[in-house]
């Protein structure tokens, strides 16, 4: 369609330059064009600016992860320390860290105001299926981020909001089970669990939300922007405008203001790392994130026989039928006060949602017992907080001052094992290095006689890697076979 | 791409022809600059966050006891202690142990010497029959003082900062840069 050159952004694509140069060889200047000259009916408005707001946040996300990445270990001994380090010891740690965590919430609140305004302009209707599903999946995708992320840091709370959350997964009936240990990767919350919600989070869902994004942008772009609520979702009468410039501006003051408020909040309320999970703690409250709170007082409600239907009927039915929206809703009618079905069924679900989250806070809140202990978790974060920043202990280190030293004969090994230099290949301790392999438990593979024969004459592959004969009187190499056998 | 039909579009282009142009660039500066000044504001923390290891400053190495001056006082040749030193390695504390020589200088002042070899880095041990460090990597040979005989290396092995204090000698181990003819501090 739009063919004229005058519609470019500057003109045709200059004839020299750089800009030129480039262009030959990209054909840039089409895709730009292509990108920001999306006619918009009814013109430019501050209705749709949260889908681009959606994916700065994401790209946001993306950035801030990469880089929190740089120094978090996904394991259960090591990913608190890290996250500790990350907050309090590395320059910016805790403003970025911060920065990652409210954009979570932003973005499950930007993509709440997103999907409302597509409800309320009926912008689903009209060949805009696949557009509507695309969304859908990525709804519940970056639901699955923020669930999955929030184990990370692996605090108290982290630990014990994420078991509650898998452990609603074994409320489905039949298959909960095999769901909550495939999540856990096994019957308890370990490292393996770490591993998992660190894959899913890093590589699995962020690959997924990449590949649906693209599909969503361009099904968005096949069906054509739907513009205001009169008009006609598949042929619009009214004059349109441009995507670029004044609705790319507007799109970019949500951006900026997006920023603006990450960055105040980061600054002034920087995210809090409460102490390590402690699965011994019987006295934890576990209270999910905000977002999560209707679900989880929702379960509250359902036991015994009933919970099938609270847990897998009323929720089922509630998502199929967002799901298949538009195909159900096949009307053209766009204007709100002209769909009252649709306009109620919205103010019921959101209403329900909005009642069970403030209920479950100020259930909490009432409680006297309750309210006590949540603020002493708060507590407890606040003391953690001010606390500097710990190194962990290596386990080298701790292997190599541990060892068992009560046998003098082994004792005086020690000394033998040092003074040869055997510890500068295999390592203090004998924990091994990539100059040679561990000795730890070496004497339970080998007999005394053994080692002896071994040490005097080495085989060719020891030989080979840099092993000499040990050339020691026979007090020093009992001392030495003595002091090997020990290492665990 | 879109429902429109030829004309309509035709009549908006024709519309952002004539006067916008110049007001579409201008505000694509404007966008230009904006997200320049943005993103190189945002790029501050980010910059900070992943030169974090670089831009610290190093924590002091501290001494480590090998024992009363008194037990090396009688000292016929080198003699080997460990020590144990903390290493703070990113978020992590490692105690790592490391040998070092207790030998004498010419003048019979007590002396403390590094055991890597200031050529290639491995670990130098004392050769009782032959009464000198022989390196077991490229043959280096040292005598107890640590001066260089023979050997690709192009100084004397290290000696390390000692102090004697209440009797008690101890010793801060450092690295140092090797291939080079001069002693300097690595770390």
């Amino acid at each position: 369609m739009h063919k004229e050159p005058q519609t470019t952004i500057e003109g045709s694509a200059p004839a020299s330059g750089i800009r030129a140069w480039i262009d030959r060889r990209t054909g840039i200047d089409a895709l730009l064009r292509g990108a920001l000259d999306e006619p918009i009916p009814g013109g430019a408005r501050f209705a749709y600016i949260f889908g681009s707001g959606l994916l700065f946040l994401f790209i946001s996300q993306v950035i801030t992860g990469v880089f929190l990445a740089l120094y978090y270990v996904p394991s259960a001994d090591h990913a608190h320390t890290t996250v500790a380090y990350i907050t309090k010891a590395v320059t910016a740690g805790s403003f970025l860290r911060s920065l990652h965590a409210y954009g979570a919430s932003a973005m499950v609140v930007v993509m709440l105001m997103h999907l409302s305004q597509t409800y309320f302009y009926g912008a689903y209707k009209g060949h805009r299926e696949l557009l509507w599903l695309s969304g859908c999946v990525l709804f519940s995708l970056i639901l699955g981020m923020a669930f999955t992320g929030y184990l990370l840091p692996w605090d108290q709370r982290a630990y014990f909001a994420t078991a509650v959350g898998a452990n609603a997964a074994s409320e489905v009936p039949s298959v909960g089970e095999t769901i909550k240990r495939l999540m856990r990767g096994g019957n308890e919350m370990g490292t393996l669990t770490i591993s998992r919600f660190f894959v899913a989070h890093v590589f699995l869902i962020p690959t997924c939300i990449f590949a649906i994004v693209a599909a969503h942008i361009f099904f968005f772009r096949k069906a054509g922007a739907a513009g205001p609520v009169d008009e006609h979702p598949t042929a619009p009468v009214q004059t349109a405008e441009m995507f670029y410039p004044r609705q790319v501006l507007m799109d970019l003051s949500l951006t900026t203001l997006l920023i603006a408020a990450l960055a105040f909040l980061s600054v002034l309320y920087p995210v809090n790392l409460g102490p390590p999970a402690n699965p011994a703690d019987t006295q934890y409250i576990p209270r999910p994130e905000w977002y999560y709170l209707p679900i989880f007082q929702w379960l509250k409600y359902w036991h015994g026989s009933l919970s099938v239907v609270g847990v897998l009927v009323i929720p089922g039915i509630v998502i199929a039928a967002i799901i298949a929206l538009p195909f159900l809703d096949r009307s053209v009618e766009r204007r709100p006060w002209k769909r009252p079905t649709a306009m109620t069924a919205y103010a019921v679900v959101a209403l329900s949602l909005i009642g069970l989250g403030m209920r479950s806070h100020y259930s909490d809140r009432a409680d006297a017992g309750v309210a006590q202990q949540l603020v002493k978790q708060d507590e407890e974060e606040e003391t953690y907080m001010s606390k500097p920043f710990e190194p962990e202990l290596s386990s080298a280190s701790l292997a190599a001052s541990n060892v068992s030293l009560g046998d003098p004969v082994a004792a005086k090994g020690k000394i033998v094992f040092e003074g040869q230099t055997c510890n500068a290949c295999h390592g203090d301790g004998g924990v091994g290095t990539a100059a040679a392999p561990a000795l730890t438990g070496v004497g339970k593979k080998l007999s005394v006689e053994q080692m002896q024969h071994l040490l005097s004459h080495p085989t060719d592959k020891m030989t080979s890697g840099g092993m000499p004969a040990v050339d020691l009187s026979s007090s020093d190499l009992t001392s030495l076979i003595a002091y090997v056998r020990s290492l665990q | 791409m879109c429902a429109f039909t030829e004309g309509e579009s035709a009549s908006e282009h024709r519309g952002a022809a004539t006067g916008n142009t110049d007001r579409r660039s201008f505000l694509g500066v404007l966008l230009g600059v904006g997200s320049a000044l943005v993103g190189a504001l945002l790029a501050v923390p980010l910059l900070r966050f992943a030169l974090f290891p670089l831009i610290r400053r190093t924590t002091d190495v501290k001494f480590s006891p090998l024992g009363p001056v008194t037990d090396f006082a009688s000292l016929s040749e080198p003699v080997v202690r460990t020590i144990e030193i903390d290493q703070i390695d990113g978020w992590r504390k490692a105690v790592s142990q490391r040998a070092v020589y207790i030998t004498k200088d010419r003048a019979g002042k007590l002396l403390v010497l590094t055991s890597i070899c200031p050529h290639l880095g491995c670990t130098v041990p004392w050769k009782k029959e032959r009464n000198q460090f022989v390196c077991p990597c490229h043959g280096g040979t040292f005598l107890p003082d640590g001066t260089r005989v023979s050997g690709p290396s192009l100084r004397g092995m290290d000696a390390l900062e000692t102090s004697i204090q209440d009797g008690q000698l101890s010793v801060r181990f450092q690295y140092f840069r090797q291939l080079v003819s001069d002693k300097e501090i690595v770390g």
